[in-house]
């Protein structure tokens, strides 16, 4: 029977476990969002709370320093980023749990086998597993996070031999797990097996493009979610397994649901998809005979002010130029003059999907003007002027009528339909993708060179004299 | 086989099923900030950090503890609050945008 206080514990974790749930379900609405996320705030600090009362602990004094160090950090990043900065947080955040979940089943294994106490199949298992995963997700984030960050370069990391190396990491690990669950080898081995993992982890990012870097994150989301449910059957917490492994399914079926939003299947992301053929194309930059027009702030306004229907397409570079206020302005006075404005916003656009619906929020842009690609494809042909404000990848035709190209098949936005297409962009530099745009060599498309901002901000001055 | 290993297979394979259930809908808008949202929600893994300090009783285990609340914590704390940012934008959407640019249409 438990006694008072163990029951104390074992009643709150249910509570929690609830809160968790229903944090989950108000998470995925729009209305209910913010109020789920808060849910499952209070469900931490309920299950964190009534942990402390655990006779296992007998010391408080390394868990409230590192606590609080812990939480100053977590607390200052996410307070003092940019809004364009989103996706490397939460990539780093993720790999930091994956660190606690590998270093938890380190430290649990190193605590048993001094008690000298035999460690079962079961529990030597997940540990083994436990620490594998944590590691891999730890590394593998930090490298999610260098390449959205631009310390490591965007496009996929490829040197000679990767394969049979990553293959012969990748026995390695599991050579070492299995030794280690069957008895041998002990704690060296584990810390071996520690290490291993840990590279592991690195290499199997560095091959993949910047482009998917929103996949893999996520499925290294849901690795931390499967390691933390792990942990809690190394220290017999059904807490840790309830909250661990909803995270670990629902992170599964998130990874799903945005890589068929970018038609990719998740092995394809995983296992060389934009690989050698990326830098082949990147090599062949503009091909000979096809030249670009260029047009002028003045040109733009005078375009945008005549038209009837205009539509924005924001990409990576408005995140990068700051423009969300400056392009909602734009729109507004062009608005005032009876233009219709709508943006069209594709899934994957930016680095994350729905990145661009949060930055437009974040300038007051009505619900209502923004469309999904599938709403807004077909207005294309009748739409007088597309403004493309930095983005590349999403509006390549390439991915539409190339069937050799690395990116043939993603679902595009049809630009290259409307009567006119202007397209503001900082040089003719390459997409995430790394590959060439045949639409900037469109008839009906002119490039407005510049940075986004400062752009938009010319073409608005130039607006007001037309 | 322990009956409590047993237990915790249950509950493990129970909670997959929620796990899927619970956000089978998500519109594609929500996708970044649900990541986030469960990233925060796997953070629990410092409960597993805080039962190994608080039990320490060699060096070792004691830095290797710290470590691990000190990222477990981060993770929490970290996650949540860039979750509750992303989603702050969502409501400004709805509350203030949609009404400035009707008066707008109107006049």
């Amino acid at each position: 029977m438990l006694d008072v206080r163990e029951s104390v514990i074992a009643l709150s974790y249910i509570v929690a476990a609830i809160l968790f749930i229903f944090g989950l379900k108000q998470l995925s609405s729009p209305a209910t969002a913010r109020a789920g996320n808060r849910l499952a705030a209070i469900g931490m600090t309920v299950a964190l709370g009534v942990t402390l009362l655990d006779r296992q602990i007998v010391s408080f004094w390394t868990i409230a320093i590192g606590t609080l160090i812990g939480a100053a950090i977590g607390v200052y990043f996410a307070r003092t980023v940019q809004m364009t900065a989103m996706p490397q947080m939460v990539a780093l955040f993720n790999g930091m749990g994956g660190g606690t979940a590998a270093l938890v089943s380190v430290a649990e294994f190193l605590r048993l086998s001094r008690l000298g106490e035999s460690i079962g199949a079961g529990e030597s298992t997940s540990i083994v597993l436990g620490t594998a995963i944590g590691a891999i997700s730890f590394t593998g984030s930090i490298v999610a996070f260098g390449k959205l960050q631009e310390i490591l370069p965007g496009r996929p990391l490829q040197f000679p031999l990767q394969r049979p190396i990553n293959a012969l990491i990748l026995l390695s690990v599991l050579g070492l797990g299995g030794f280690v669950v069957v008895g041998g080898g002990g704690s060296p081995a584990l810390w071996m097996l520690f290490v291993a993992a840990l590279v592991l982890g690195a290499m199997f990012v560095l091959p993949i493009g910047g482009g998917d870097m929103p996949v893999v994150i996520s499925i290294l989301n849901s690795l931390t979610g499967l390691a933390a449910a792990l942990t809690g059957f190394v220290l017999h917490n059904q807490m840790l397994v309830v909250a661990g492994v909803l995270v670990g399914a629902s992170g599964t079926l998130l990874t799903l649901l945005m890589s068929r939003a970018m038609n990719r299947s998740v092995g394809n992301v995983l296992f060389g998809a934009f690989g050698a053929a990326s830098s082949d194309a990147a090599a062949t930059t503009s091909v000979v005979g096809r030249t670009v027009r260029q047009t002028t702030a003045e040109d733009t306004a005078i375009a945008l002010a005549y038209a009837r229907s205009v539509v924005i397409v924001p990409g990576y570079g408005l995140a990068v130029a700051e423009a969300q206020h400056t392009v909602r302005e734009l729109a507004t006075d062009l608005e005032k003059r009876g233009v219709d404005v709508k943006y069209a916003i594709h899934p994957v656009a930016g680095r994350m999907p729905g990145h661009m619906n949060v930055l437009l929020a974040e300038a007051n842009v009505p619900y209502d003007q923004l469309l999904e690609m599938d709403q807004v494809n077909g207005e294309f042909p009748q739409t007088d002027v597309v403004l493309v404000v930095g983005a590349n990848d999403v509006v390549n035709p390439a991915a539409r009528d190339d069937p050799s190209s690395p990116i043939y098949g993603m679902p595009i936005l049809d630009v290259d339909r409307a009567r006119n297409i202007i397209i503001l962009k900082r040089s003719m530099g390459h997409g995430f993708a790394g590959i060439d745009n045949a639409l900037f060599y469109h008839e009906n498309a002119r490039m407005l060179f510049g940075d986004a901002r400062q752009s938009l901000t010319q073409v608005g001055q130039a607006l007001k004299n037309v | 086989m322990s009956q409590e290993l047993v237990l915790g297979i249950y509950v493990f394979i129970m909670a997959i099923f929620v796990g899927f259930e619970v956000i089978s809908r998500v519109p594609s808008v929500l996708h970044t900030p649900l990541m986030s949202g469960t990233n925060a929600i796997h953070g629990i893994v410092v409960l597993g950090a805080f039962l190994v300090a608080g039990s320490a009783d060699t060096p070792l285990l004691h830095v290797l503890g710290f470590i691990a609340v000190v990222f477990g914590a981060a993770n929490v704390f970290g996650g949540f609050f860039v979750t509750d940012r992303m989603l702050e934008m969502f409501k400004k959407r709805e509350t203030l945008a949609p009404k400035g640019e009707a008066e707008k249409k109107n006049a």
